[in-house]
């Protein structure tokens, strides 16, 4: 049980102080790293509490997608009015902060790979669900796929929906850009594309565009 | 030995929804911060799902914490989207800037 405690103590008290630095950090960049030093945190908690499947769907969705999506709309907009950049030679208030949010991430990983073989006394999780003999992900499919199928279902609508959306706010139709008119291409049809003369003899044809 | 209950994972998923709130209030910078203070709220809440669910040996909370992931992954993109398209028409995303509903 002390095992489960330190880890705990370990990894909330980097959770909450990495939150808290997300909202009093004055760089809006500093900020994200932080976002993504909590969502590890997280994670790595889920998957000492017995939700592993969960802690690396946290990795993948959050840290992988989310917080990458709001760095670069970060770095887009430049929120932060960055007066010093990368290419003209001086220095980055960057590098320090990113260097330390990488190198506790680093403890945190090796935290939880050496504490992988004692995770099983944390909790008890032995009647979890269905059975013992399957894994978190395992008895996450059981019931996602049988019971939950409609919710699931709904879930690919929403993300359906959140990329469509996406694109029609960020589409710019850019002007004076020649590009092919399927629309136009498809609906030509003889009539209005070609036209038979009877050219009569001695006179030629008077051609009118 | 001091033994990790269910209260403590509680307590913490309470302080990072705390935090999510007052980042929600106190931010004067601007509206990314804010969708971030949104992120952590729906962080606090999948903290506390996951914690029941291992506790009450109910695998059912871990679903739900699956179905918020989507929906925080949805309203992130959303979120930033229109907020491109306000920055193009803009020029700026500051909170004092935004002002055109006089709320």
């Amino acid at each position: 049980m002390l095992a489960h405690t330190l880890f705990f103590y370990f990894f909330s008290i980097i959770t909450v102080g990495s939150a808290l630095m997300v909202i009093v950090s004055k760089n809006t960049v500093h900020a994200v790293f932080f976002l993504i030093l909590d969502f590890i945190s997280v994670g790595c908690l889920f998957i000492m509490i017995g939700a592993e499947f969960l802690g690396m769907i946290m990795l993948i969705v959050y840290v992988g997608a989310v917080a990458v999506l709001f760095l670069f709309v970060v770095m887009m907009l430049n929120v932060a009015e960055q007066k010093q950049s990368w290419f003209r030679g001086q220095k980055s208030t960057h590098i320090p902060i990113g260097l330390m949010v990488s190198i506790v991430i680093l403890l945190e990983v090796l935290v939880v790979v050496g504490g992988w073989k004692y995770k099983t006394n944390f909790v008890n999780t032995e009647s979890i669900a269905i059975s013992s003999n399957l894994s978190n992900t395992h008895l996450l499919g059981n019931v996602l796929y049988t019971d939950y199928i409609h919710l699931f279902q709904i879930a690919g609508v929403i993300l359906l929906l959140s990329m469509i959306g996406a694109i029609v706010l960020t589409y710019r139709k850019r002007e004076g850009v020649k590009t092919q008119s399927y629309i136009n291409q498809i609906s030509r049809d003889k009539e209005s594309s070609i036209e038979i003369v009877q050219v009569s003899f001695d006179k030629g044809v008077k051609i009118d565009d | 030995m001091i033994s990790i209950e269910l209260g403590h994972y509680l307590a913490l998923g309470g302080t990072i929804f705390l935090l999510g709130i007052v980042g929600i209030f106190l931010n004067r910078k601007n509206v990314i911060v804010i969708l971030m203070s949104i992120e952590l709220i729906l962080l606090a809440v999948n903290i506390n799902l996951v914690a029941f669910s291992t506790y009450s040996n109910e695998i059912t909370g871990q679903i739900f914490t699956l179905f918020i992931l989507t929906v925080a992954a949805a309203e992130a993109a959303i979120g930033l989207a229109i907020i491109v398209s306000y920055y193009r028409i803009k020029g700026s995303i500051r909170i004092e800037d935004i002002n055109e509903m006089k709320g």
